[in-house]
């Protein structure tokens, strides 16, 4: 059991009123009808799995029902930081090289 | 886009249909989620001297706000007809028989006395304008208060929450997990609590909260 800070509630909550929901920033196409076979597969189905930071959507479930980023590593879990949907993250992995 | 549909749309004024939930007159004839309960009969059968008080209120007036606090006909309009300020994060606010709990950074939930939803409703559209929704969940949800010595206690076994003072204050709501489902928790008092319950699973709340509170008797007020 651990927490996890919610951006929208501004305190932390017990882990099992969250979801994770998969990589985040995946910005859906502008245009979907020109995007080639490759290109929309790509959005729909491919996913970074990297060893080490990365920045994942969740969604505070069984609290105020808001999606939110987390900066999680994925060797050790530990979750370096959660931001708001719109938001950029402060801690990336280009950073900690 | 024809000219036609066009001035259509400029002149055109939110459409919406609002039906009054418990009409004087003949209609339908509301009923509480845990009316087999009886919980009026086991009021007046009951244990008396249990650590655990237990009352419904039942048939109260819900109404889910969601609306931008940028938009100020949203915020002013609310204040102007309830009396009261839509309250900031996981805090709530009473005025009268109203009371008003913040659920999320755009959404509240108003509880009124069930026959005045309706009227109420009206007014608050009436004051707000722009991209702004109200929706009568009244038939969705019941109300439950847990007071007394032990309401701490049953609240314990109930949630993970931090129900500590200090985190939990007087005035506070959280809407966070409650044995197996979910609940919005409002600290109303010292040994006071208030739970809102989804009407499906009012009776399995009801059932879990005996349990949880045998140990302590539990005495359910009318
Ligand atoms: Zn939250």
């Amino acid at each position: 059991m651990f927490s996890i800070y919610c951006p929208y509630c501004e305190e932390h909550r017990e882990e099992e009123e969250f979801h994770a929901k998969g990589q985040a920033h995946i910005a859906r196409p502008r245009d979907p009808e020109s995007c080639s076979d490759k290109e929309w597969g790509e959005y729909l189905y491919f996913r970074d799995n990297p060893r080490g930071l990365h920045h994942e959507l969740w969604v505070h479930a069984a609290g105020c029902r808001k999606f939110f980023n987390i900066t999680r590593d994925t060797q050790n879990y530990e979750i370096k930081e959660t931001y708001k949907i719109e938001a950029e993250p402060r801690i990336t992995a280009t950073q900690a090289q | 886009m024809s000219e036609q549909m066009l001035a259509e749309q400029q002149t055109l004024i939110p459409v919406y249909a609002l039906m009054d939930q418990l009409p004087e007159t003949e209609g339908p004839r509301p009923e509480s989620p845990l009316c087999h309960a009886d919980l009026a009969s086991l009021a007046e059968q009951g244990s008396r001297e249990g650590g655990v008080r237990l009352q419904e209120q039942a048939l109260l007036g819900h109404l889910v706000l969601r609306g931008s606090l940028q938009n100020e006909s949203f915020v002013q309009g609310f204040a102007q007809v309830m009396g009261m300020a839509l309250p900031g994060a996981l805090e709530s606010a009473a005025a009268g028989d109203a009371s008003v709990r913040w659920i999320s950074p755009d959404e509240w939930l108003l509880i009124v006395p069930g026959k005045q939803a309706f009227s109420l409703e009206k007014q608050l559209r009436e004051v707000m304008a722009g991209h702004f929704s109200i929706a009568n969940v009244s038939g969705g949800q019941t109300v439950l208060v847990l007071a007394g010595q032990d309401a701490v206690n049953v609240l314990k076994k109930s949630t993970g929450y931090d129900l500590r003072d200090r985190n939990f204050p007087v005035g506070k709501v959280v809407t966070t997990t409650f044995a197996k489902t979910q609940a919005v928790i409002r600290r109303t008092g010292q040994q006071e609590w208030e739970l809102v319950v989804r009407r499906s699973f009012a009776d399995y709340v009801w059932l879990w909260l005996q349990d949880a509170s045998a140990e302590y008797g539990l005495t359910v007020t009318a």
